[in-house]
């Protein structure tokens, strides 16, 4: 933790970038270390099509992990609003592959595919009907009524803030970054 | 508009009263008249022969105290379900009030009745009844129609809140009116320690099943629903349990001889009590899991297995003097996922049914017993012990509410805001449990029993009707947080997404959360549980089976509304779409729309809704049939007009694959759609759409029928410059389609669908060869491409 103690300067700059506070700055930093292995980034070791990165650094790992952090419920109406939209944003990223700010049909096939992977039994097919299945529920809940010819192209990120309206992402989408240090001695 | 409901009740209660008043009359008389001779009477209005004894034979004859128990125990049964036909008839009613306020009021008119005619002793209940017959058909209701994920997902929350909101309740109240009864003006004083703290753990027994129902019509959010039902399921087990052991207590010693290790004794007996019923409970529910696996043939005993063994797990835990409550709650809830999937699918239903319908009966009973108490002399009015429990009642749970809550939100996700904790607190609404726990104290250990069941019933009455009534227009007044709850297959996949994310990242972390140990279970439940007890493993994915939901759900609508499908088109265009193939005027399209709509109805809606009281009507059923049928007809017809359809391709083996299993096995069929539409979540209602009627006349009627084309509508109508003719498109032509990377646009889907529904009502007069082909073709292939794919999924296993 040397590296922790000298840069504290770095740690208060991490903590104003991404909302931590500094015990939860170093817990991380020391779960960082362990899943590196001391190296100072993260290899991916997986061989994905580009576009993803191939190592990230402890501050990218920290920006990440700050979007899951809970949303203090006694901020203003329009802070928790922003929190809400950062963290879509975090999770419409992950379904855009190609980050052209559209989530096409093809991408979200891929999504459905990968979700359904784990089951061997279910075959391409059905899962690419029913990713199209979810891209037309999409399409018109996103505009609605469409003429014959129109194409849908996507979905944009106001679609996709459309679409999640109805669901909690406050419940789901946040971890209560307590009780680190024991999980991670037990791994 | 109570008039009205009172109008429709009343014939029949006249009639009932009437039955009930010369049943007593008669037994009141033949009392007298037994006493003095030993030989029965003939009743004065009955007779026709003479009135010496044994001289001649009677023609008519009454003996009343033959059938006496059972004859008014049925009547009381039947006066109750009347009055519930009454309730339900003003269709207001159920959200003003809880049912079992109404319950309560039919008690208490037969024990008016009853006492008012002075019958003899009426049936009683005593502790054997009501802990081995009447108490058991309740809990396993609630047991087993419990909504899993919910409650597992607000476990911790709500075993803390459950457990040691009774415990604080028990003792604050205990204490709180023993430090009353010390107070020599009112006359308590010999009320010990150990009575009061008896008393308070009955009178802290909640039954807020009563309010469900309210928060229902409400719809309030999932987590708030999901705490009172956690907290109704294990009240009661908890309750019974401090009870037993407070008798225990009482029974053993006197009061200054308990020492300290009697009372840590208590504690452990109190944990022993409670893990050991439920690991009872859980070890019965995989051995019935189990045996229901190989009753396929004998299908009409599978319900009796299910209540058996989960009678049998109450009894074996009660006999070690564990926890018989808890035992079968965990029964219930362990044996439900894989029973669910083995039985037939009448079975499931009768399962149901016979549930709902044993616990009904139960609690019926109980509210009669508990009016037939009110209205009478056994009664000792005492307004300072009264007044006090009332008010340390609310007391006690307003602290227990607020402190525990307090401790709790620190830990939950989902933190309870202050207007969900009142309205917790105002749910406490207590019930038959409390009731019965006092009714049943015995009188010799308890000298003023009369006064604690006086008690028992003023708080019961109180919390009832004044919280019960008004605790809806609270909800309401507060604006609790609703749910909102649509099912859409968007929602499903950003969820699932969401679990994995989380269970990921906390992973990474090194977090040890819900979503890990969730995910671990699953894992386990996957790899062996399933292979042991479900008769065929079939892999169910949630989405799979929500999207197949859908899909069926979109069908329905389709066939319905035609053109008025959720991604509305409108009517011009599809005039216009339709004057290419065929002629068609819009005034035909608009009379069709009139027919359609005119016979719409009602798709349902999937909504955390567990109602004590009534079970959601199965009406996806009834419209797939309709469904089936109907296409049935108009597949008949367009057989018999020789259509014929140029099917380029042979039927590959690999193409026709349907949802059900070889085609000679139609009642698997049923089972296994619905093995592969019943989704993780479940909710109160786990019946799923049956599609055992469709895909079996798919099977029958389609089985001719190959496969010619890679099924996805919006690719085919984008390279479909030829609107409708698209009917004989190849595999290879679509493949090299995809093959050469085109973009797949998505195009509105109900285009083709309301095209198809031409055709579905039977115009085919007016159409073309080819177009009926295409379209056949389109959505044939379409569902049938599902059902290829959603049948590989099942088969592979």
């Amino acid at each position: 933790m040397g590296a922790a103690h000298s840069a504290s300067a770095e740690v208060r700059e991490l903590e104003g970038k991404t909302g931590f506070s500094s015990d939860q700055i170093e817990q991380l930093h020391r779960r960082f270390k362990q899943l590196s292995g001391d190296q100072p980034t993260i290899r991916n070791l997986r061989k994905g099509p580009s576009g993803l990165a191939d190592e990230i650094n402890f501050e990218d790992f920290l920006t990440i992990m700050s979007y899951f952090r809970p949303i203090d419920p006694t901020l203003g109406e329009e802070q928790v609003e922003l929190y809400r939209k950062e963290k879509l944003r975090f999770l419409f990223h992950m379904y855009d592959s190609d980050s052209d700010g559209r989530i096409t049909l093809e991408e979200y096939r891929n999504v459905v595919e990968e979700l359904l992977s784990g089951n061997p039994h279910i075959e391409k097919d059905s899962a690419r009907s029913i990713a199209d299945g979810a891209m037309m529920e999409a399409a018109s809940v996103c505009v609605g009524q469409m003429e014959p010819d129109q194409v849908y192209e996507g979905i944009t990120f106001e679609d996709f803030l459309k679409i999640w309206q109805g669901i909690d992402i406050e419940t789901k989408m946040h971890i209560r970054f307590l009780n680190m240090e024991t999980m991670a001695l037990c791994h | 508009m109570g008039l009205q409901m009172f109008v429709t009740f009343n014939p029949w209660n006249l009639l009932l009263l009437f039955t009930a008043l010369e049943c007593s009359e008669a037994s009141s008389d033949l009392k007298e008249s037994a006493t003095s001779t030993a030989q029965h009477v003939p009743n004065a209005w009955f007779a026709a022969a003479g009135s010496e004894p044994d001289e001649r034979i009677s023609v008519f004859e009454l003996d009343y105290d033959y059938v006496q128990i059972p004859y008014e125990v049925t009547l009381w049964i039947l006066l109750a379900s009347l009055a519930k036909i009454g309730f339900h008839i003003y269709h207001r009613l159920p959200g003003l009030m809880p049912e079992s306020c109404l319950l309560i009021l039919v008690g208490v008119l037969v024990g008016g009745i009853i006492f008012g005619t002075d019958h003899k002793s009426p049936p009683v209940m005593n502790s054997s009844i009501y802990f081995l017959y009447l108490l058991p058909p309740i809990v396993l209701e609630s047991g087993y129609f419990m909504p899993t994920r919910p409650f597992f997902e607000n476990f911790g929350s709500i075993l803390w809140w459950a457990g040691l909101g009774a415990l604080v309740n028990a003792f604050g109240i205990g204490l709180c009116l023993y430090l009353v009864c010390q107070i020599k003006a009112f006359g308590l004083g010999d009320i010990n320690l150990l009575q009061n703290l008896l008393f308070g753990s009955l009178i802290s027994a909640v039954d807020p099943m009563a309010v469900l129902a309210v928060f229902q019509e409400a719809r309030v959010n999932e987590q708030l629903y999901m705490m009172i039902f956690g907290e109704a399921l294990l009240n009661d087990g908890i309750s019974v349990v401090l009870y037993n052991i407070l008798i225990a207590f009482t029974k053993m010693h006197k009061f200054e001889d308990i020492e300290a290790v009697d009372i840590l004794a208590g504690c452990a007996r109190f944990v022993i009590v409670g893990v050991g019923g439920v690991l009872f409970g859980i070890a019965f529910g995989f051995i019935s899991a189990f045996i229901t696996r190989f009753t396929q043939n004998v299908s009409a005993i599978e319900p009796l297995i299910v209540f058996m063994f989960s009678y049998l797990s109450y009894l074996a835990a009660e006999t070690l003097y564990l926890s018989g409550i808890l035992a079968i709650t965990a029964c219930a809830v362990t044996m439900k996922k894989y029973v669910e999937e083995n039985v037939s699918q009448k079975s499931y239903t009768t399962i149901k049914y016979f549930m709902k319908m044993l616990s009904s009966v139960s609690e019926t009973l109980i509210f009669i017993f508990m009016g037939v108490s009110t209205v009478g002399k056994n009664h000792e009015w005492n307004w300072a012990f009264i007044c006090f429990t009332l008010v340390f009642c609310q007391i006690w749970r307003a602290v227990s509410v607020f402190a525990l809550f307090y401790v709790s939100n620190k830990f939950r996700t989902f933190p309870f805001s202050i207007k969900d904790q009142c309205i917790i607190f105002y749910s406490g609404v207590r019930g038959a449990g409390s009731f019965s726990l006092a009714f049943l104290l015995p009188l010799s250990l308890f000298p003023r029993k009369k006064l604690f069941v006086t008690a028992t019933l003023v708080v019961i009455y109180f919390t009832t009707f004044i919280q019960g009534i008004t605790i809806g227009p609270l909800v309401r007044y507060l604006d609790v947080k609703k749910t909102n709850k649509k099912e859409s297959i968007n929602e499903e996949l950003h969820i699932r997404l969401m679990d994995h994310l989380k269970a990921g990242i906390e992973d990474v972390c090194g977090h040890w959360g819900h979503y890990q140990v969730r995910d671990k279970f699953k894992k386990f439940d996957h790899r062996y549980l399933r292979k042991i007890l479900i008769r065929k493993n079939l892999p169910k994915s949630s989405i799979v089976s929500l999207y197949k939901k859908l899909e069926m759900k979109q069908a329905i609508e389709m066939v319905e509304t035609g053109i008025l499908s959720s991604t509305a088109f409108s009517v011009p265009h599809l005039a216009q779409r339709i004057q290419r193939t065929k002629r068609l005027s819009p005034e035909d399209v608009e009379s069709m729309r009139d027919i359609l709509t005119r016979n719409m109805y009602q798709v349902r809606q999937r909504t955390l809704s567990y109602n004590k009281y009534s079970l959601k009507p199965q009406t996806s059923e009834k419209q797939a049939k309709e469904i089936l049928i109907r296409r049935q007809n108009t597949l008949r017809e367009s057989m018999r007009k020789g259509h014929s359809l140029p099917w380029g391709k042979p039927a590959g083996a690999k193409n026709i694959r349907y949802l059900s299993f070889p085609y000679s096995n139609p009642p698997s069929a049923g089972r296994d759609a619905r093995a592969a539409e019943s989704t993780d979540d479940d909710s109160g209602d786990p019946g799923g759409p049956s599609i055992k009627f469709s895909t079996h006349s798919r099977v029958s009627s389609l089985q001719k029928r190959p496969q010619t084309q890679e099924v996805i509508p919006m690719r085919r109508l984008h390279r479909g410059g030829k609107t409708f003719n698209f009917g004989y498109q190849r595999n290879a032509s679509l493949e090299e389609d995809v093959g050469a990377g085109r973009r797949a646009v998505l195009r509105p889907k109900p285009l083709f669908y309301t095209v198809d529904e031409e055709y579905e009502s039977g115009r085919e007069s007016e159409e073309e060869s080819s177009a009926v082909g295409s379209r056949w073709t389109a959505d044939h292939g379409h569902s049938r491409e599902h059902h290829k794919s959603h049948s590989s999924l099942l088969r592979r296993k």
